[in-house]
This record gives C-alpha cells, sequence and structure tokens, in this order.
C-alpha cells in the first residue's frame, strides 16, 4: 500500500480529506486547550510539526530493529526525547508562550497525532515519505487549531495576535466581545461546526 | 479535611474533561455506549489514582532540586527535573504493562472486560496530565496525591459515562443533519454539558 501512495498525496491528504483532527480525531485535547489565543496556537501547531517530522523520520529508520512487543515504549522514548528538546528550546527562547502553554507542551508526548501517525505510517514506510507525512498531518493539525484560535480571539476578544482588529467604533455603537467564546466548552462547538462545514462539502466522510 | 475538598473539587471543578479536555482522544472514539465507556473510566479511575502518587514520590525523592539529599550531602544540589517528562511517562506505561498482567493473572473475568482498554490508557493524555499538574502545583503528600489523581478519574469516569448515555439516545431518537452525525454532535454534547458543568466553578469548598 505505502508504495502506491504519491509522496505529493502523502504530503497533501492531510491538509483536508485527511485531516488529523477532523478526520481522523486525534489530538484533540490541544486543539481545544490551546486555541484561545493565536499566538500560542501557531507556536503549539510548530512544536507538533516539528515533533511529528522527526519522531516520523526516527522511528522509521528504526523500524526494522525495533522488537514489535516493546515497540510502543521505545516510540513514547523517542517522542518523549524531541519534546524535552522543544520544551526546553520554548522556554529559553519564547517563555512567556512556554509559559501560557503550560503542561500542554508536554502533552504532546501523548497527543495521539503522534502515536497514531507512528503506527499507522512510519512503522510501515521510508524515512522520506514518513518525514513529508509527520509535516502534512502537522501542517493539517496547524490548519485546524489556527482557524480555530482565529474565530475564538477574534469574537472573544476582538483581536488578532493581540492587536484590536474590531474598531472602537463598534464598541461604541454597543457591540460587545462575546465572553462565552473564550470559556473553553466554546472551543468544542467551533471544532463541531468546522467538522459539520468540511463534512457538508465532502460528502463521503459522512457518518450513518 | 482539605484532602476531602481536593477530592471533591477534582471531580467536578477541576474535571479532566470539561475543564481540560485531557483524554478527549479515546473519550470520542469510546463513548459510543454506556458499557464499554464504563469501563473505560474505571481502568482510567485505577491508573490515575495509581500513578499520581506513584510520581510524586518520583518527584520528591529522585528528581526534584535537591530530592537526592538522602543518598549523601553532595547530592544536595542536582536538580533533574527536566527529566520528569522522560521518567512520568516510562512510569505510566511500565505501570500499565504491570496492571495489565496482574489483573490478567488474579482476575481473567475483569482482563476480559478491561483487556481492550488498558494498553489505550498509557497514551491517555489525562493520565500523563494528573501526573504533570501534581507536579505543576507542588501537592506535598501521599494522600494528598492520591485523592487529586483519584477524584480526576472519577470525574473523568462521570464524564464519559454521561456523554455516552446522550450520545445512546441521540443515535436512536434524534434526526442530526447528516454532516454533524457522529463526531460532531459528540462534541457540542460536550460542549453543552461542559457549559452545565461551569455552574461548579463559584462553588466555594
Amino acid at each position: 500500500m505505502a508504495e502506491k501512495i504519491s509522496n505529493r498525496k502523502v504530503f497533501f491528504n492531510p491538509f483536508s480529506k485527511d485531516n488529523p483532527v477532523l478526520v481522523q480525531i486525534l489530538g484533540i485535547c490541544s486543539v481545544l486547550a490551546v486555541t484561545v489565543k493565536l499566538a500560542p496556537a501557531l507556536a503549539m501547531g510548530l512544536s507538533v510539526i516539528a515533533v511529528l517530522a522527526f519522531s516520523n523520520v526516527i522511528i522509521s529508520i528504526l523500524r526494522k530493529t525495533i522488537p514489535t512487543n516493546i515497540r510502543i515504549i521505545v516510540q513514547l522514548v523517542v517522542v518523549a526525547g524531541l519534546v524535552v528538546i522543544v520544551s526546553q528550546l520554548l522556554q529559553a527562547y519564547a517563555y512567556d508562550v512556554s509559559k501560557q502553554l503550560s503542561v500542554f507542551i508536554s502533552l504532546i508526548i501523548t497527543n495521539c497525532i503522534l502515536m497514531g501517525r507512528l503506527e499507522a505510517f512510519a512503522m510501515a514506510n521510508r524515512p522520506w515519505p514518513s518525514f513529508l507525512d509527520g509535516v502534512g498531518n502537522g501542517i493539517g493539525y496547524t490548519i485546524i487549531l489556527v482557524s480555530v484560535a482565529f474565530f475564538r480571539e477574534l469574537l472573544g476578544s476582538g483581536t488578532l495576535f493581540g492587536f484590536r482588529v474590531v474598531p472602537q467604533a463598534l464598541y461604541d455603537a454597543g457591540y460587545v466581545d462575546n465572553g462565552l467564546m473564550i470559556l473553553p466548552p466554546m472551543a468544542l462547538v467551533v471544532v463541531a461546526c468546522i467538522i459539520w462545514v468540511q463534512r457538508s462539502f465532502n460528502k463521503d466522510l459522512q457518518e450513518k | 479535611m482539605e484532602n476531602l475538598n481536593l477530592f471533591i473539587r477534582s471531580i467536578f471543578i477541576d474535571n479532566m474533561i470539561f475543564a481540560y479536555f485531557l483524554g478527549m482522544c479515546s473519550f470520542i472514539a469510546v463513548s459510543k455506549n454506556v458499557a464499554t465507556a464504563f469501563g473505560l473510566g474505571v481502568a482510567v479511575t485505577f491508573m490515575l489514582a495509581i500513578t499520581v502518587p506513584a510520581n510524586y514520590l518520583i518527584t520528591t525523592y529522585v528528581l526534584g532540586p535537591g530530592a537526592l539529599v538522602w543518598a549523601g550531602p553532595e547530592f544536595a544540589d542536582v536538580d533533574l527535573s527536566f527529566l520528569s517528562l522522560i521518567v512520568f511517562i516510562a512510569v505510566i506505561a511500565s505501570l500499565t504493562q504491570l496492571v495489565e498482567m496482574v489483573v490478567e493473572k488474579y482476575s481473567p473475568s475483569l482482563y476480559a472486560s478491561l483487556g481492550i482498554f488498558l494498553p489505550l490508557i498509557a497514551v491517555n493524555c489525562a493520565i500523563l496530565g494528573g501526573s504533570l499538574f501534581m507536579q505543576q502545583r507542588g501537592f506535598d503528600s501521599v494522600a494528598t496525591s492520591f485523592c487529586a489523581g483519584s477524584g480526576w478519574g472519577i470525574g473523568w469516569l462521570l464524564a464519559i459515562t454521561a456523554v455516552a448515555a446522550v450520545r445512546e439516545r441521540v443515535a436512536a431518537y434524534s434526526n442530526v443533519p447528516a454532516p454533524l452525525r457522529g463526531v460532531g454532535i459528540t462534541f457540542i454534547i460536550t460542549a453543552l454539558m461542559g457549559i452545565a458543568f461551569m455552574s461548579f466553578l463559584g462553588i466555594k469548598i
């Protein structure tokens, strides 16, 4: 199966048709928790892309030498090592962001996207396609993260990346930020709406 | 008394699903019917109640700043906390394995009902999240960690069972728009339930 799928498909499919969040339902936890503002969402997305791409490559190189019955522990250790590097880098160069992301950067380890992709793709494919798969899925994940954060920050605090975009005149006319959008449950509703839109275009994804 | 408060807080106010969204992946995947949801919930509760105190002991006596003092005065300024992630995940993975073997040996019937869920739990973010919260908030005793851990577990169990029950009814009786069926409506159910749980926020215990 691996050889038949072209590298292009491996890279682009996760953007929409095979999106890790919307279709494979992986990595929901962090999507919901870090999307109140755009900046941390973007940082989280980039961290996931980096970790996913490199862990895919490493596991794919090692795939023939890992005994199957301890593979989960090996995968976890590889991922954990990479996550520690990312979180130390963030603490060194972007302390505010790492503060905002709190435990969620560490929780990349148990982000199901990683285990899912490692199991489903890297264990069966060569390093280069695995790298593309990692980057592709990471980007697919980031797209959702950023679009959820976009709506939540715009409607919830009237800003984007911390800059005010809703003009003052609107507030004077009686417009009020929707405080509900900042609360965690609204992230679920935003994701549900994205799923709704996406599935109404891709009819074959609908469940009976 | 304080621990009892913490226990109740962990169930309702700091609920893993509704307040932190941890363990969502298996939550969405396994909440199709009440019986399996309950089984997974019990397994998660059990693991949280074990791993949080276990990781507390490791943080206090091995990983924290100056924690190795008991091994000799020359270790007084050793700080291994950067290793905590790897150690936590290793502890969780190996405890999961251990529990699986013990349950298999001594209670085959429980194993048969929990069996498939136990390996899944190693990568459930609620479990690792519990240990990380324990470290972040600086719990100060095994009892405290145990109360918080089991509280988070029961909160998770409560959430997944309730949502599974609603999902069963929705699947049987209501006419959901086709693109929203399955996953989409589950998100909305969880959101509504989360809003309901937020009413616990104002309660002072």
